[in-house]
């Protein structure tokens, strides 16, 4: 299997082909870890790249995470056989009374390009079930979102059900939307804000980076 | 459906002006829109904070200081006349009895200033569409729909004089289309489920403001264009998408004209310039007065034929000169004032061209605002009566305005757009000229756990 014809054809979405290449690399013994982070992952990363370098939209992202999607499919079942785990977990969810999803579903997109295994909790969801699925998976970041200015609170509330829980301190919580700003994120107690989907993706590869290199 | 437009309201682009359209609108209170003057719509709302039975005390209050600080700004700048816009909050719209309390401090303060000082004053209550809580949506009963109807019912009583809304009828579908920029999709949502929800939605929303003496308002398409608008401004997809969804969204609220609304419509309804070439009815609009809500390639051309001058919505922030309603206030009165002696000076329509021009040829979103662009799209609209074929026909003829503009170099787009041109081109070829085939081939198309067809009536 060619690498660079794989990279291609996760770039132009061509989902057929990847999968057609990504079963040919099976195939032909190359490691699962292999195709998985130097064929779909670093395909991806061209594509975050080219999207940051305003050369591309993010239908043109959203179909290339589709093609690596049919790779990653075919790896998943052989992945969990040999053991390899993905770069990290995240929980991401709309917080109760708030129905706006579109930012959200763009961060999780980008989220799991990066390699993440990403839990999307949706929309108009209840404080607690934050907590209860970040326990349930393991999760290594929780991402919480919030549109309106009187949704927005409810955040906190988020995460006081994490303190509630006594398990503030597993987790690294992750907010945004519109109404959010860094001095927002700081008096609920949460580490991070980012304004963007693309930045969100970026912060959190990094966390996870630094928090398994150690 | 109550009316029907096969034709122009407009003989000449160079009539259609702002301030004033063929078909003004008067309040209970005399005053009148689009009767030769513009006016400024100031919307406020709250800081962040819980709304609760237990903090609806200190919301009034916030909501008491607000519309002081407002009308107080108004009367010191002698404005000659305002309107101001209660949007509610879903906490708000979920239980009837606080929206309508709120409006109705805001009505009655209105009142006490108009007593007190003349100042002539007149509210839009624009109760939030909650319909989309249930998922998914239901769109013509159940809790959500009864709690809007009776926020609607409680405020005209009260003296509401605008009843509007910003209905999302095909949102929860074209929300995944937009950050796919899949016009496809977007048509169907816009041209076959939007349209059947606007058209029973506005003849509940007029029989409501018939039979309590409010006047029935307008729409707006915001979680359709504007939502394409601001992804588009963050470099998320293409301009030209956003444009077309812009034009795209007028069969749409040609809808609510039809079954009885007569204006205002809608401020950040920019599909407004097409419905005032269509309809005659005065519109609202913003731009760079909305900033503190939102950012826009059209901050000048949106003020160019509008009615009322809106600053979409600022929160109860303090800011260096005064709390963020008041300064707001002051902005949307000084660019009213402005162009309001423009019109005495005779200089309405060399007003009107230099808002457009200074925008036009820098975004194909403006760009697809110019007069001459509305009137052209108009036209192409009231050539027939359906709206799917109305949607259709204006994607592509706005697909083709933009392609002239660019090719004549008349309108600048980013290289990543040009590409954009094509694929969108590719994707209206796809669709069939036929209501019926195109709903068949979208309904297996289409996620059907997202929406629910009968809903819609198909």
């Amino acid at each position: 299997m060619d690498f660079e014809e794989l990279s291609l054809a996760v770039q132009k979405g061509k989902a057929k082909q990847v999968r057609e290449l990504v079963n040919q690399g099976v195939e032909e013994g190359i490691s699962i870890e292999k195709i998985l982070n130097e064929g779909l992952i670093d395909s991806m990363a061209v594509v975050g790249e080219n999207f940051k370098q305003n050369k591309i939209y993010v239908p043109e992202m959203l179909v290339a995470a589709r093609a690596m999607s049919a790779g990653l499919s075919i790896l998943e079942p052989l992945l969990t056989a040999t053991g390899v785990k993905p770069i990290g977990k995240i929980v991401i969810g709309t917080v109760r009374g708030d129905l706006h999803d579109i930012g959200k579903n763009l961060v999780a997109m980008m989220m799991k390009g990066m390699g993440a295994t990403v839990y999307d909790l949706g929309i108009d969801v209840p404080d607690v079930a934050f907590v209860e699925k970040a326990e349930e998976v393991g999760a290594d970041i929780v991402c919480i979102s919030a549109l309106l200015t009187t949704t927005m609170p409810a955040i906190g509330d988020v995460i006081t059900e994490f303190e509630k829980a006594g398990v503030r301190n597993k987790y690294h919580i992750m907010v945004g939307g519109a109404p959010v700003n860094q001095a927002f994120a700081d008096s609920i107690g949460a580490n991070k804000y980012t304004s963007n989907a693309a930045d969100a993706a970026e912060v959190a590869k990094a966390y996870l980076e630094s928090k398994y290199s150690n | 459906m109550s009316k029907q437009f096969t034709k122009l309201a407009y003989s000449s682009v160079d009539d259609m002006i702002y301030g004033s359209c063929p078909n003004p609108v008067t309040t209970r209170n005399g005053l009148v829109i689009g009767g030769g003057e513009i006016y400024p719509e100031v919307n406020f709302t709250l800081p962040p904070m819980h709304i609760t039975k237990d903090t609806m005390p200190e919301v009034l209050s916030i909501y008491q200081e607000m519309i002081h600080g407002v009308l107080k700004k108004v009367h010191e700048l002698h404005a000659p006349g305002l309107v101001v816009e209660f949007e509610t909050l879903p906490d708000m719209t979920e239980h009837p009895e606080w929206g309508i309390q709120i409006h109705k401090l805001l009505r009655d303060t209105m009142s006490d200033y108009e007593a007190k000082y003349g100042l002539k004053s007149a509210i839009r209550m624009t109760p939030n569409d909650i319909r989309e809580m249930s998922r998914p949506p239901i769109m013509r009963s159940g809790k959500y729909w009864e709690a809007m109807v009776k926020t609607f019912e409680g405020s005209a009583k009260d003296g509401a004089d605008f009843l509007s809304i910003e209905s999302t009828g095909g949102k929860e579908i074209n929300d995944e289309a937009i950050v796919n920029a899949d016009l496809r999709t977007s048509v169907f949502a816009l041209g076959c489920l939007a349209p059947r929800d606007m058209a029973w939605l506005w003849t509940n929303i007029s029989d409501i403001a018939r039979a309590n003496g409010a006047i029935s308002g307008g729409d707006s398409a915001c979680g359709f264009a504007n939502t394409a608008m601001v992804l588009a401004e963050q470099g998320f997809i293409p301009k030209v998408y956003a444009a077309i969804m812009r034009t795209i969204t007028t069969p749409r609220a040609l809808a609510a004209i039809e079954n009885g609304a007569v204006g205002p419509s809608k401020d950040c309804a920019y599909e407004n310039i097409y419905l005032k070439a269509i309809t005659g009815t005065p519109i609202s609009s913003e731009g760079k007065t909305a900033a503190c809500a939102h950012f826009s390639p059209i901050g000048n051309i949106s003020a160019a034929v509008a009615d009322l001058w809106s600053n979409e919505s600022v929160q109860q922030v303090k800011l260096l000169s005064g709390f963020a309603p008041v300064v707001s206030t002051e902005q949307l009165i000084y660019d009213c004032r402005l162009m309001n002696v423009a019109t005495r000076k005779g200089q309405t329509k060399l007003m009107r061209d230099l808002l457009v021009e200074s925008d036009c040829y820098l975004d194909p979103q403006a760009y697809v605002l110019r007069p001459d662009v509305a009137f052209e799209i108009g036209k192409e609209i009231v050539k027939t009566q359906d709206p799917f074929i109305r949607t259709l026909n204006t994607a592509k003829l706005t697909l083709d305005i933009i392609k002239k503009a660019v090719d004549k170099k008349e309108l600048v787009i980013e290289e990543r757009e040009l590409n954009w041109l094509d694929i969108l081109e590719s994707q209206l070829d796809e669709i069939p000229e036929d209501e019926e085939a195109f709903i068949a081939e979208m309904k297996k198309e289409v996620d059907s756990s997202k929406y629910n067809p009968s809903e819609y009536g198909i």
